[in-house]
Order: structure tokens, then sequence, then C-alpha cells
């Protein structure tokens, strides 16, 4: 995301924040070291004037981190953020925000195209869905509260590509793949470049709002499968796998187990009329994921487009005999 | 703030050399490489065909469907059929979706309670044959959005679990929302009165007990089960079938208003409702046999 900003010249000064050191050097852009809660960040703001912040880190995996640990990166992070953004004199224009899907749940009685402003059907049931939900509300209550700053809220469906490892990636990347018996949920994918290409867009444009972002198209959860060569495991749709060790053996977190029954459709027309063009669609972002994983495979390696080496790294970009311009 | 740093030129960048495909790829629109025919509501034009065949020889030779007035559905465009229901596992819904596409080739959704969505197995067969859940903005999305054929049953369970004593007797058509979503979508409702579901399956017996412990709308006894025992379970008798399409009614209001007057959704689902009842008693005048219609 930062390496994309940092290609807009009209960007005067970038600044990374978060719990790890990047793993990719930025060019222009400064990084700060920061809690897990974002509670430096009034003085951040303070200092350093910032007219844009994006907000990325929210969890949308509760497997990724403990219970505890989401709950202070997705509601106490954003209401520590949002309340430097708001303190009085306050430099801060526009935020965006990174959400998911996952505030609309997923239940039986749920409409087959959720919009923007669809409430949900069903009670809040996980602590993924709840922290988002309540990070929405904040968001909600602070844009009320401060009408002179942009506030935009990206809703994306669940994210495969080439790089990004989530529960459903881990599941679809080993020969055998859970599934519910007699349930084949309809899901809705967006591709990883997409969501980088979403959260440039609304900021270099300084669209606000709230938008649903997923790529074209809804695919059966056994479609998935198929596309990616793996084979499904029916689960009994009656037993007890909220037991932690079975829904971890098959990477089941609690939000995964209801979209495994029902699934979820989400409108995007309203993201698609601010002028955004996906470059894939969610069959698309199948397959991108599969064929890269197959690549890896292969090769016995993480082949990603590049890994960084410091060395050489530092030669292509200091060394005068690099002729700018040349093929590197 | 001012920022002393020069820019650094675009090609010793680190993105220049760790390439991010930010640029739309695509002029047009990006590839789909799916591989089932899946729609956005779970319906799948290959499992149709795949219960078409099957359901065929039920349809013309068990039940001998017979239509009438069947030109009066639209070959293009929304419309929002409403017909009665009958029968413990209701032959109707099938017997109407099955004619309607074979005689005019196109898809009819079948708007029912999402409790079938709940059941493993039936769900999705449900659903790959057709079936979407009964809530307005699905019927909204059909209807107008996409201008498709939607069936839905105002009775609802309310029509299907009446026991065989009631039948013919249509019960309360819901809350009038199959009127308020067709005035909002802008598609005419077409009423089809049925005759024969009543007799393919009729209610002798209700045990509500056993259906709220099951967690079942309804757990009827059968006079299927008491004749053919647990085949009887799900085969209907062959009971001959008739269905009459009404003209198409109208709503001079005009679409996606906010509100519509409720005592003119009142007024207009009655309306609808009692020219249901009027053409069933109809059409029973002149059955001569429930088997030989």
């Amino acid at each position: 995301m930062v390496q994309a900003l940092e290609t807009d010249p009209r960007m005067d000064v970038i600044l990374g924040m978060g719990t790890r050191v990047p793993s990719v050097p930025f060019e222009r852009a400064e990084y700060v070291r920061a809690d897990q809660t974002y509670s430096i960040m009034n003085r951040i703001v303070k200092a350093t004037q910032v007219d844009t912040i994006l907000h990325t880190f929210m969890i949308t995996d509760s497997s990724s981190v403990p219970r505890r640990a989401m709950h202070e990166i997705n509601v106490i992070g954003t209401m520590n953020l949002l309340a430097a953004a708001g303190a009085a004199g306050s430099s801060v224009r526009h935020i965006v925000v990174k959400s998911s899907t996952l505030v609309y749940g997923s239940a039986a009685s749920d409409p087959n195209t959720f919009q923007e402003d669809t409430p949900r059907t069903s009670p809040v049931k996980n602590s993924v869905e709840r922290a988002l939900v309540e990070a929405d509300g904040l968001m909600r209550d602070f844009a009320e509260e401060n009408p002179g700053t942009r506030v935009t809220v990206l809703r994306f469906a669940n994210v495969l590509g080439e790089h990004l490892t989530t529960p459903i990636s881990r599941n679809l990347s080993r020969p055998v793949c859970p599934s519910i018996f007699g349930f084949d949920p309809l899901l809705q994918f967006v591709e990883e470049d997409d969501v980088v290409r979403a959260l440039l867009h609304v900021t270099q444009a300084g669209i606000p709002g709230l938008y649903n972002v997923a790529a074209e198209g809804r695919l059966p959860w056994s479609e998935v499968a198929n596309i990616c060569g793996t084979r499904l495991v029916p689960l009994s749709p009656y037993s007890p796998f909220k037991i932690r060790p079975l829904a971890r053996l098959f990477d089941l977190p609690a939000e995964l187990q209801d979209l495994l029954r029902y699934g979820r459709g989400v409108d995007t027309r309203r993201f698609s009329a601010t002028g955004f063009a996906y470059n894939a669609t969610s069959a698309g972002a199948v397959q991108t994921f599969i064929r890269a994983l197959r690549l890896r495979r292969q090769t016995g390696k993480q082949p990603l487009s590049y890994t960084y080496e410091h060395d050489v790294e530092q030669f292509f970009r200091h060394s005068p005999s690099v002729v700018s311009g040349g093929d590197t | 703030m001012a920022s002393g740093r020069q820019f650094v030129d675009d090609k010793t960048r680190s993105t220049a050399i760790v390439p991010i495909r930010i640029a739309a790829e695509h002029a047009d629109a990006p590839e789909d490489p799916r591989l089932s025919d899946v729609d956005e509501w779970g319906r799948s034009e290959r499992t149709r065909t795949l219960a078409r065949a099957l359901y065929e020889p039920i349809y013309s030779k068990w039940f001998r469907t017979e239509w009438e007035g069947l030109e009066k559905i639209p070959t293009e465009g929304g419309a929002l059929l409403v017909a009665n229901h009958a029968g413990a596992i209701p032959s109707d819904a099938p017997v109407i979706m099955h004619g309607i596409e074979k005689e005019l080739g196109r898809p009819v959704y079948g708007l029912a309670d999402f409790f079938f969505r709940t059941v493993p197995v039936l769900g999705t067969l449900w659903a790959r044959t057709g079936g979407v859940s009964a809530r307005p903005a699905n019927a909204y999305r059909l209807l107008k959005e996409q201008q498709q054929l939607a069936l839905v049953f105002p009775e609802g369970t309310k029509g299907t679990s009446k026991s065989f004593a009631d039948r013919y007797q249509l019960r309360r058509f819901g809350r009038g929302g199959f009127v308020e979503i067709a005035m909002r979508a802008g598609v005419p409702v077409i009423p089809i009165a049925v005759v024969g579901a009543e007799e393919a399956m009729p209610i002798l017996l209700r045990l509500p007990t056993l259906a709220r412990a099951l967690g079942l709308p309804y757990f009827p006894i059968t006079a299927n089960v008491l004749a053919m025992g647990p085949l009887g379970v799900v085969a209907p008798f062959p009971a001959k079938f008739k269905l009459r399409v009404l003209p198409p009614v109208s709503f001079d209001v005009p679409p996606d208003q906010e509100r519509y007057s409720k005592s003119r959704i009142m007024e207009e689902s009655e309306r609808i409702r009692s020219q249901l009842q009027e053409s069933i008693y109809d059409m029973l005048r002149d059955r001569r046999s429930v088997w030989f219609g």
C-alpha cells in the first residue's frame, strides 16, 4: 500500500504505522513502530499534521490473533485513531478505513444481496464480527460528529490472491478442504491487488462514504474447491466443531463456519459508480490464488514477485553505475 | 507541512522494482474462469434441466397436467406469479415451475420461507432448482432489476398445513406483501388457480407438539402415509392437475416509492384472493372426477 502511495507525487509525506517493522523498506515513507492500540496516535497526528489517515490494520481473521488482542486492535485501535483525528485543531481531513463484509454476518434469513444500508438479520455471534460491528459504529458516530472530515469505509469481501494467507486460502491449499455436509454456499471474493487499488482509488480521489468492495460474480464453495483442485470433506452440520482443537485442525474459525453454510453476497454497484473497475472477478481471484500456489509448490520456495535483498537493492538505488532508465 | 526532501526518480523507486499492479488491466470485462453455471441465486440451469427430465413423467403422466391461459404469462419482463398452495408436501410449486419452464422456456424462481435454507442437502437442492428465500429485497432484485418471473404463495404454510376438510378454502394472503413488492418493482401480478394439489397429498391430522419438538412448521399425518406406508411420506396421489392463468393485474402506481397506501395494498390483495377463490370454485364445478378431471 505504502509502495503504491509513494508513486503519487502529490503525497508530501507518508507515514507508516504498525506493530512490526515492514518487510519491504520504503522509499519516501517514514515508519513509526506503535503498539497495537495506536495509543501514540494522538501525538503523531499533532506532530506531523497529516491530512489523511489510512486505517488498514483491522483484523478480519479471528484465527490470526487472540481474541483479546483483536478487540484491542479493532475497537480500541480505531477509537484511538478517531480520537486523535477528531481532536481540537486536528489537521486530519480524510480517514479511510479497511473493514469487511463480515459486518453483515451470514445467516439463513439473509437477503441474497446486502446493500450498504441493509442491516444484519442475525445477532452477532463471534468475536471478530462483534469487533468489526463495534468499530463500524465508532466510524458512524465520528462521521456524524465531524462533518468536516471525510470518512471512507470500505467493506471488503473475502480476499484471495497471490500472497495473502487467510483461513480460506489455507484450507484451499490442502489436498482436502472442509465443507459442511448438505450446504454449498455462494461466496464472493476480491483479488488482493484490487484491495490495494480500491484503497488508492478512494484516497487519491478523496471519495467519502460507505462502500462494499467485492468482485463480480459469486461461486459455490464446491466450485471454488474445484478450481483449486482440492477435494471437499463434508463435516456433519450438527457436530459441535466449536470444539477448539477440531476447529483449529481444519482452520475453521467461527465466522467461516457460518459462511460455509449460508455464504454472503453484496451489492457493489455503489462503489463501481465512483469509477472503480476491478481487475479480477471472484472466480478470477480464486484462479490467481491457485496459480500462484502451484508455482510456489513446484519451485519449492516463495517466488513472490520480488524478494527483498538489502545489498542488491542499495546497489540499484545508489550505485552510479546503474543507468537510470536502463532495464534492470 | 514543509518537506525539503527531493522526490526520488521514478526508475529507482522500490515500486519500479517490486511490481504492484495498480493500473486497471482490462479495458473491458476481466476474464471469468467459471466452472459451473450456478447463478447468484444458487440456481443452476444444468441442475434444472436434469430436474425437468426427472420430473417430466410425474408432470405429464402422473398428474396429467393441463394449463389454461398460459399465453397470459409474458415471455419477457418481470412478473409476480401468485398461486394457491396445498398438500402436505405441495406439488403445485414444482408443477408450475416445470410447466412454465417447459412451455415458455424461461426460468421461474420460487420464493419460499428461508426455513429451507437451514436444512442440509434439501436447502442446496432447493436453491439449485430455483428456490429463493422470500424476502422483499430478493423479490425486488429478481423482478425489477433482473426482470425475471417469480412465483409466490401468499398463503405460505397456512395453505399447505390446512387439513383435507378445509380443501380449496384459501387462507389469508399474508399481509399483502406480494402486492407491495409488485407495486415497488412495477411489475404485474399474475394469479394462477391450481386444482389437484389438495388431493395429491391430503392432510388428515396434524401433530403440533411433534412439529415443535422437531422444529418443523407442521407435522402432518397424510392419507398417503396411511395408503402407501413409508413411501407415502414423499409420494403424491395421481390427482389430475388443472391450472388456470388469470388475467394479469397491474397497479396504476409509480414504482420505487418509499411507501404505498396500506389500505390500497390490502384491498388489492383481497381482490386477487377472491378472484383466485372464485376461479377455483368455477373449476371445481366443472370437475367430474378428482382423478380424471
